[in-house]
């Protein structure tokens, strides 16, 4: 019992992180119905950054945070400027996970020119303390990290709900030629909206840092997690991806400690895989033929 | 069910026997080393425009069975195979001693076979989804079959790979066999290609490519028809991992089942043109050149990666059409030139 609470509360923790990263990266999807592959490769890449302002300037990462998510706010919507705006056609949404992952590619081999391919992780003076309460340990880094996590989805949340801004997000979300009827300027919000979610890639990018060792190749294992969470969510469901990486968290942290750390990303996918049975549109998904 | 185009016979048998005669010509290792992994992105190109070309499903997971293929042959002939020793003894002993040289070839229709069988409950379940959400999940499928590799050490040996015994070929043609495994693959899904595209079944595929719910409503068992063709597509896909992984005779997770070769293979399709027969094997005569050149000089896999990234952006948003679609409009052009053209086709108004 105080073994599988502990993993439970690891668990929680870790996929604050995961619902941060694949929050903007489904919000993207909802606005534009494009995936955008290279989202894991931007976590990797405000890891980096996030590394080497720690390194070099002694910037705490969660300081960093400030400055990386305007950085990568811009980065991101340049790409969508340039990469995805061009894509047209009836399987622009397929063509846009190509370019993507092409992108991703490339983050990936100039991050291991830049950068060399050894694992990295960013050590601060908190790295290894934790608070212990009752029998059970908080590790400090992860604490906050959930703490920043939730913080940014907050304000996520709020940016969605009670702005103008988030408003036409959400008409766009909903109906795109509608919204672009009721005079939202759709190609406005597609390349703001790319730019959010490059900007929480950017946050939980910095978070990473401090709680795993990564290298330039690390994307894959975020994008393959990343993706999983949101079809499990249903595309284009914030909530439905928070609630997701949750369940991703707690999974695999269960499993692992359970029985087998070995396994432990894989009893996610089963999970995954037993749900697109049952409801291939995921917990909180639209019905496919709407998309 | 159109009768056989004298034309089209005549050109395929040219390209064929061109490739046929390649390392004839070319006896050079490095040229006919190339020559495989040509050969190989062309039948894999096939192999995935067959399921995904045809029907419109982007499947990304199809180098899932390319593993499955490799580990399938490796086991088969493995001297080290971990599944030796267990409740497979008898089996992998049977097969051990036929031993290897040409053998491998010989199997490799039953591989493909099996995998074909293999991949029906596993298309099925991400047959239930479509579009976007179809490509998510096979790219999906790719990670677990590549945590499958990694993990399952009973028949993968995990991160230390499994060997394949090198076969006695003579030295001076030693990849002439496996040269012409790889072009016996890409013939056999280019007559499939072919066979399928002029027949019912090709039609239903294309009906369903252009609106699904229409196919449907007009009698076409959609789910069929999508399984039928990706079973045939993932068999493909891994009787040429069988011989990629009899040729490289040491097989790894992280290269049997490698984002890379999925890529690898999806791109040329784009490139060449989707859909159409010749246009994957046109973009895989153009691109793993063009790419293996790229890794010989620029050595370093850093950049070597940059460069294959920026490769294929350009190809993605300059030609998405591909350059056998866009030929085929400018011949149209051509031929029709001078002529009055009242309707053109984007002032139809939308139903």
């Amino acid at each position: 019992m105080q073994t599988f609470v502990q993993a439970v509360i690891l668990g929680v923790l870790t996929g604050g992180l995961y619902a941060l990263m694949a929050s903007g990266l489904t919000l993207v999807f909802g606005i534009m119905r494009v995936i955008n592959v290279a989202q894991g490769a931007f976590v990797i890449l405000a890891a980096y950054l996030s590394y080497s302002l720690f390194g070099h300037l002694g910037l705490d990462p969660f300081l960093s945070i400030l400055l990386l998510m305007p950085a990568m706010f811009v980065a991101g919507v340049l790409t969508q400027l340039v990469f995805v705006r061009s894509l047209r056609g009836e399987h622009a949404s397929e063509m846009s996970l190509l370019v993507t992952w092409a992108l991703a590619l490339g983050i990936e081999g100039l991050l291991s020119i830049g950068y060399k391919t050894t694992v990295r992780a960013t050590n601060t003076g908190y790295a290894n303390k934790s608070w212990t309460l009752g029998s059970y340990r908080f590790s400090e880094p992860r604490v906050y990290g959930f703490a920043a996590s939730v913080v940014i989805l907050l304000g996520l949340y709020s940016l969605l709900r009670f702005t103008r801004f988030g408003r036409s997000i959400r008409a766009v979300v909903q109906n795109p030629t509608s919204a672009r009827l009721l005079g939202v300027n759709e190609r406005l919000v597609s390349a703001l909206g790319f730019g959010i979610g490059a900007a929480t890639a950017a946050a939980a990018g910095a978070l990473y840092g401090i709680v795993y060792p990564f290298n330039p190749g690390s994307h894959y294992d975020l994008i393959s997690r990343l993706l999983s969470i949101i079809v499990l969510g249903g595309l284009g469901s914030v909530g439905g991806a928070v609630l997701a990486a949750m369940l991703l968290g707690v999974t695999e942290s269960v499993v692992a400690v359970e029985y087998s750390p070995t396994w432990a990303s894989m009893s996610f996918f089963a999970i995954l895989i037993l749900v697109l049975l049952v409801r291939p549109q995921g917990f909180f998904g639209l019905r496919e033929r709407v998309l | 069910m159109t009768a056989i185009r004298p034309f089209g016979l005549v050109r395929g048998l040219v390209i064929v026997g061109a490739l046929a005669a390649f390392p004839f010509v070319f006896n050079e290792h490095w040229l006919v080393n190339i020559g495989v992994f040509t050969l190989m992105y062309a039948a894999l190109a096939t192999a995935w425009n067959m399921f995904a070309g045809y029907s419109g499903y982007i499947s990304l997971g199809h180098v899932a069975f390319f593993g499955i293929g490799a580990y399938t042959v490796a086991n088969t002939f493995s001297v080290s195979s971990p599944l030796r020793g267990s409740a497979y003894s008898f089996t992998s002993h049977a097969f051990m001693s036929i031993g290897s040289g040409y053998r491998p070839f010989y199997v490799l229709p039953l591989v493909g076979l099996a995998v074909a069988l293999l991949s029906v409950p596993i298309g099925w379940v991400a047959l239930r989804t479509r579009a976007i959400t179809f490509a998510i999940v096979t790219l999906t499928l790719l990670f677990v079959f590549q945590n499958l590799a990694f993990n399952l050490r009973g028949v993968t040996n995990g991160s230390s790979g499994l060997s394949v015994p090198t076969p006695n070929f003579p030295v001076e043609t030693y990849e002439r066999p496996f040269y012409f495994a790889m072009l016996g693959v890409l013939v056999l899904g280019l007559l499939l290609s072919w066979h399928i595209g002029r027949n019912k079944l090709g039609l239903m595929l294309f009906a369903i490519r252009e609106d699904e719910e229409k196919a449907r409503g007009l009698g076409v068992r959609t789910t069929g028809v999508k399984l039928v063709t990706f079973a045939l597509s993932a068999g493909l896909t891994a009787m040429a991992g069988g011989v990629w992984a009899y040729y490289l005779t040491y097989i790894y997770p992280q290269f049997a089942v490698d984002p890379l070769v999925m890529i690898g293979s999806v791109v040329p399709v784009f490139l060449g043109g989707r859909g159409t027969l010749w246009g994957p094997v046109l973009g895989a005569l153009i691109l793993v050149p063009a790419q293996q050149y790229m890794a010989y000089r620029l050595g370093a896999s850093e950049l070597y990666l940059v460069g294959y990234a920026a490769v294929f952006v350009v190809i993605l948003l300059v030609l998405p059409r591909g350059i056998l679609p866009s030929l085929g409009d400018a011949y149209e052009r051509w031929r029709y030139r001078g002529a009055r053209v009242t309707v053109q086709p984007e002032e139809v108004p939308a139903a």
